[in-house]
């Protein structure tokens, strides 16, 4: 059986010799253009002129373009028709793209990009949230606001009532991939390779670019170098420019931004600030809960609606809220404009409600881990049924009534597992001996201090857009028996291919190498939605799993036929086919089959079942299942530079029975510490005039390896999801990336260790050692 | 620019009319079509183009980006494609990668395996240390330093050990002669042997830009573009490499590694070897020298402060005149240096002894991170009374500068915490530091005083290093 086995990328022999090939390694034919952007250097005005005669008169170059060449500037965006390639009239941040160059080397594309003299008449620029929030620039017409309870009444009658803010920062993609695309004139439209979580989109952005139909044009992706959700929009630009260019040509056209443009032109995690103020018994139990969060998110629409609702849509966490309201304003800035990023604006919003936890708790002089148990969701009941009703002195009302507590947006958690996760983990670690110990330990060194803190996760499977919950994929056999896959999934190092392989296996019973792993192309699989929302391996696995189901239908029809028994009586597996006590090579039976004049090809198609969601009222079932995981970090901070460092991690996280624990495992270990490195060293810093002054790895520190947690053990909860996702799995590409929470609370910890407890240390995020120190002092200074 | 030969993954190539600053990097991907090193950066600082580099001074790891070719000539070059064995057999650390599943989008990997091959031959275990320089997105690196883990009990393949062999090859630069018949074309790049070649030439090309490793010219071309005309390669100046005892002092000479450095200082001034460790990472440690380091006038290097500290005598030479300097008087402001025309860093002399050196660095990351503050204390305390005083800072001027004020608030006085708060007091008129992306002005400003209290509790014994501290 091959699902469920810890096997390697499938790549991981062509990733370790250098034979795996990227978008800028694929051979071009002769003549081939190169291009680049000429950057806005001005946040916000009226291109008064644009003289790009010296660009021109750069050695190599064969081509500039800049608004004044298209009668309709095509438009990039992934939503709101608000992106033109280049700018038009007005720039709109400071690195906007203004005019494109079209060279004969990469080299010389860049070095005349820079060349471009644009003058300006200024306008105002607005950065900030305060200044959005003023000049009331937004996107929607006013904040969206979603109610359950009346959390204001609630939070009038609590005992105490605890209330704050919180500066969340943005996040740099940092794929080591750049963007890049590559466009090849055929006869009779285009050839596109891109590196893109979304072919589809790009697909139909070149055929807009082209005033072509979709057909027309075909995207095809092998592999992504990382994407992380950066390459779910970000690529268009790229992908257009270089149609344009090469249909204007009749050359291939390739552009890939150097690691400098690429920050200062594409889109980030959006950063945000959130108010807070909660109602909560002496237990710390939350009553009533009111969270304002005001994103930042730059100045086009992209996927920020998405994003900022499914913030909102994690302001519980794993919190039963009885009385919660949840005011979301998309403010627009003239910064770049932000977009996807693993977790989709989930981690924004449970930063909130953890923030919220360590506050109360601290408020309260209570252990948070009691504070954050006490506020769990009930436990699961049993597939489909209700609950049992709680212990007496439970007042929560849905409690009482054995009914599901629900979500802020009004669906029932039925799958809640983090009671039993959350002991199991705490028990593993060590969490409490560790905690006395560390108490102990920070008594005896005034320089030094630890902290620990272990948080949880619960994050919504599906897309809530909901139509774009929907999959395909081809299987072919050919009659060697050999099977070639395709699905509209992109690979961009999650290891999804090979996940999909391993289904396919699966079901035809033979050894996942036997799969061929192909590229996802547009010709094949029509009108995929992009990779991400971790739906990857639930929806392409599906329905490679029907396509493959088809097939493999069709050859035991014909053998249950030739043997007179029912196609039931049909095995598939080790590489042969069972059947009235014969036993064939799978081969064979794929040969005679063909011999026999059945098909051996089918598509395959998946709907993710049971979500209905209406995103202005926020009611509905969003999400098809919760993904669950918790982690304990031990960190220790130098009280007098604020620097710090994590000294261990447990991790215990859900992916269900996994498809690939190996595969599972890594993505675990990779966003946990992509997420430390979100809210410790990852910081964004823009200058006065809009400027991004962290625009390179040389100021833009990302986790390098002695950053990961020295001790770092990672286990996988292994139940099986109660929902009928592929092979029982769950989906795991963003929920563990919010077990780096757990990092910033033990940093807190930390902190608050350094004083007497009456003032709470109030992390900003990300905690570099410069916010580490103020909070340090804040907490002294007393 | 004459021919340059060099070995590439066992065949010798020869590159004809190339620019003396293409890069490697580009060199490999444009014309050789070897796509498996990569670009993640082009700046040298996430390593996704590490290369294996052999000369006469043994293999390093050295970043593809900001390497010029001239740079290569005579020696041997191994890419990602060369670590697998001419039958395509893998390298422990290749499989080792795999069987771990050491890779995801697999981008950075070819960079890894490289580094980690390197390391392997070199039988070095210091993974965090090795992998600095290579950045990863996916994995949390975990699964690899499991990978180099599990790799490095294998043995050694064959295939990594020829390179040296190689070297008897070698190919004598035609800029050498060039540069000595006094016949450099506008874009010629000289490459002298000897510290004398080169001074005779810088003295009369003072236009000319002088390259040694290249970890920080290698960025004005790559992102800047500047054309900068006629360049002079330094990498080939034995005698400029010279680590010397002389007396009770070090002299070091200006074209010595920043790797090379660190292990003449190992044993002499361990703070200011660990200081060096967290210098970049090692691909640039093997190309940087301390010569480039000071005479670039950073005020962000992480050299001079130590130097400073120490007491460092700097030497410089224009033609045949030379005149040496206290290090500190060579920082005139920012970005400017007591440096002639044609005046170029020869080495720079230090105390081979120095117990209470204590070097102090405080970047965002830990490793591979420019100093937002680095400070460097060195006090002599006799009886219990501060009777001389060197600290030294980086980034809280224009220039790596002492701490006057704070300095002579403690000398005269006792060792005392009563004294230190003076002396924090008095460093605020020492220094205006400056707000950017690294820290703001506040915070450098905090963490510097708040150092000299680090290093009285340093010197006490106490623990004050959150890298010191154990899981």
């Amino acid at each position: 059986m091959s699902m469920g086995r810890a096997l390697p990328h499938d790549s991981g022999p062509l990733h370790v010799t250098g034979a795996a090939r990227y978008v800028d390694d694929i051979p071009l034919p002769g003549g081939a253009l190169h291009l680049a952007f000429g950057l806005s250097g001005c946040a916000h005005g009226e291109i008064a002129e644009i003289d790009v005669s010296a660009v021109r008169a750069s050695m190599g170059v064969v081509a500039v373009y800049t608004a004044a060449d298209f009668a309709v500037m095509p438009d990039c965006s992934p939503s709101a028709h608000d992106e033109p390639l280049l700018a038009v009239d007005r720039v709109h941040y400071m690195g906007q793209p203004v005019f494109l160059v079209v060279a004969d080397s990469h080299l010389a594309a860049r070095a005349a990009a820079r060349l471009g003299r644009i003058t300006y008449r200024e306008l105002p620029a607005i950065l900030t949230v305060d200044e959005a929030l003023a000049a009331d620039a937004r996107f929607e017409q006013g904040p969206v606001i979603w109610a359950k309870g009346d959390a204001s009444a609630a939070i009038a009658v609590a005992a105490h009532v605890i209330e704050g803010r919180m500066e969340v920062g943005g996040q740099e993609h940092f794929y080591l991939e750049g963007q890049v695309a590559a466009a090849i004139p055929q006869e009779d439209g285009m050839l596109v390779y891109s590196s893109t979580q979304h072919p589809t989109e790009v697909q139909h952005k070149v055929a807009h670019a082209l005033h072509l139909p979709m057909s027309a044009v075909r995207v095809e992706v092998r592999r992504m170098g990382g994407g992380f959700g950066g390459k779910e929009s970000q690529g268009n630009a790229l992908a257009m420019a270089c149609a344009i260019a090469a249909r204007d040509t009749g050359r291939a056209c390739k552009m890939r931004y150097d690691r400098d443009d690429d920050m200062v032109i594409t889109g980030k995690r959006h950063d945000l600030r959130i108010l807070y103020r909660a109602g909560v018994d002496d237990a710390g139990r939350i009553l009533g809960l009111e969270f304002t969060h005001l994103v930042r998110c730059g100045w086009s629409q992209d996927l920020s609606l998405p994003v900022a609702d499914r913030a909102m849509l994690h302001a519980d966490n794993c919190y039963h809220l009885p009385a919660v309201r949840i005011e979301s304003h998309r403010l627009r800035t003239n910064t770049q404009s932000a977009t996807a990023f693993r977790g989709f604006g989930g981690p924004q919003g449970m930063l909130g409600i953890e923030r919220v936890m360590d506050h109360v708790a601290h408020a309260l002089r209570l252990d948070p881990l009691v504070v954050r148990k006490a506020n769990f969701y009930a436990a699961a009941s049993a597939p489909g049924g209700r609950l049992p009703p709680g212990p007496p002195e439970d007042s929560f009302q849905q409690r009482k009534e054995g009914v599901a507590q629900t979500t802020p947006y009004h669906m029932p958690v039925e799958d809640f597992v983090g009671h039993d996760l959350v002991a199991a983990l705490e028990q593993s670690s060590d969490f409490q001996a560790r905690r006395a110990a560390i108490a102990a330990w920070n008594k005896g060194s005034p320089i030094l201090k630890r902290g620990i803190a272990l948080t949880p996760v619960k994050f919504g499977i599906s897309f809530t857009l909901t139509w774009l919950n929907q999959a395909g994929a081809l299987v072919h056999v050919y009659q060697d028996g050999s099977v070639h896959l395709n699905h509209g999934g992109t690979e961009m190092g999650q290891g999804l291919f090979q996940k999909v392989a391993q289904v396919v296996a699966g079901v035809f019973g033979i050894d996942a190498g036997a799969v061929k792993i192909t590229a996802t192309d547009t010709g094949k699989v029509p009108n995929t939605s992009a990779t991400a929302a971790s739906s990857g391996a639930d929806l392409n696995g599906m329905a490679a799993k029907v396509a493959a189901e088809v097939i493999r239908g069709r050859m035991a029809d014909f053998l249950a036929e030739k043997h007179q028994v029912k196609p039931g009586a049909v095995r598939f597996a080790d590489g042969m086919v069972r059947v009235a006590g014969e036993t064939y090579d799978f081969a064979r039976v794929v040969m005679w089959a063909y011999q026999a004049r059945i098909s051996l090809s089918s598509t395959g198609f998946y709907a993710t079942p049971k979500i209905v969601w209406d995103r202005v009222r926020g009611t509905g079932r969003p999400f098809y299942y919760f993904a669950y995981g918790a982690a304990v970090t031990e960190v220790v901070i130098d009280t007098l530079t604020g620097e710090n460092r994590i000294l261990r991690t447990d991790i215990l996280h859900d992916t269900g029975t996994s498809l690939n624990p190996a595969l599972d495992i890594g993505q675990i270990e990779g966003a946990y510490v992509q997420g430390a490195g979100w809210l410790t060293t990852e910081e964004l810093v823009w200058d006065g005039k809009g400027r991004l002054s962290t625009h390179a790895p040389s100021t833009y520190k990302i986790p390098a390896c002695s950053d990961r947690p020295p001790v770092f053990n990672v286990a996988l909860w292994g139940q099986p999801n109660r929902e009928d996702a592929v092979g029982k799995s769950k989906a795991v590409g963003e929920p563990p990336f919010m077990l780096g929470i757990s990092v910033l609370m033990a940093l807190s910890d930390a902190v608050a260790a350094c004083g007497d407890g009456s003032v709470y240390p109030a992390l900003d995020a990300p905690a570099t050692a410069e916010r580490v120190l103020w909070a340090v002092e804040r907490v002294r200074d007393v | 620019m004459a021919d340059i030969a060099f070995h590439l993954n066992g065949t010798q190539v020869t590159v004809t009319g190339a620019s003396p600053t293409r890069t490697l990097l580009d060199w490999l991907r444009e014309d050789a079509h070897l796509c498996g090193t990569k670009e993640g950066c082009n700046e040298g600082d996430c390593g996704a183009c590490t290369v294996m580099v052999t000369d006469e001074h043994g293999a390093r790891v050295l970043n593809a980006c900001i390497l010029f070719l001239p740079q290569l000539n005579g020696k041997a070059v191994r890419t990602v494609e060369g670590m697998s064995g001419p039958d395509d057999t893998l390298h422990p650390v290749q499989k080792a990668m795999v069987a771990h599943h050491g890779s995801q989008c697999g981008f950075c990997t070819p960079g890894f395996v490289v580094s980690m091959a390197v390391a392997h031959a070199q039988g070095r275990r210091d993974h965090d240390d090795v992998l600095a320089g290579n950045l990863c997105r996916c994995t949390g690196y975990a699964p690899i330093v499991r990978a180099a883990e599990a790799a490095a009990t294998a043995p050694v393949p064959d295939w990594m050990r020829t390179d040296a062999s190689f070297l008897s090859a070698k190919i004598s630069s035609g800029g050498e002669a060039a540069g000595r018949g006094g016949q450099t074309a506008p874009l010629a790049a000289f490459q002298p042997t000897t510290t004398n070649a080169l001074a005779d030439w810088y003295a009369t090309n003072p236009e000319a830009t002088l390259i040694a490793g290249a970890t920080d010219v290698g960025l004005w071309v790559t992102k800047q573009f500047r054309d900068l005309g006629q360049v002079g390669f330094l990498g080939g100046i034995a005698d400029l490499q010279r680590v010397d005892r002389d007396g009770d002092q070090l002299r070091v000479g200006a074209g010595v590694t920043i790797t090379d450095l660190m292990a003449a200082v190992q044993d002499l001034h361990p703070s200011f070897a660990e200081l060096l460790r967290r210098y970049a990472s090692v691909q640039v440690r093997n190309a940087a020298t301390i010569g480039g380091n000071i005479a670039n006038g950073s005020p962000i290097g992480d050299g001079p402060p130590a130097l400073i500290a120490l007491g460092a005598t700097l030497h410089l030479r224009r033609g045949d005149m030379r005149r040496e300097m206290p290090l500190e008087d060579f920082f005139l402001d920012y970005r400017k240096q007591d440096r002639q025309p044609g005046e170029f860093v020869e080495a720079v002399r230090f105390p081979a002894e120095a117990p209470a050196l204590r070097c102090y660095k405080l970047s965002k990351r830990f490793d591979q991170d420019i100093s937002a503050v680095c400070g460097c204390f060195n006090l002599t305390v006799e009886g219990g009374t501060v009777t001389a005083a060197r600290i030294a800072f980086g980034g809280m001027a224009g220039v790596p500068k002492r701490a006057a004020g704070a300095e002579a608030a403690l000398v005269g006085h006792a060792f005392s915490l009563t004294r230190i708060a003076a002396a924090q007091a008095a460093m605020a008129g020492d220094f205006t530091p400056l707000s950017d992306m690294r820290a703001s002005g506040d915070y450098r400003m905090r963490a510097a005083q708040n150092m000299l209290l680090r290093y009285h509790h340093d010197l006490a014994g106490l623990p004050v290093d959150v890298l010191g501290v154990a899981p």
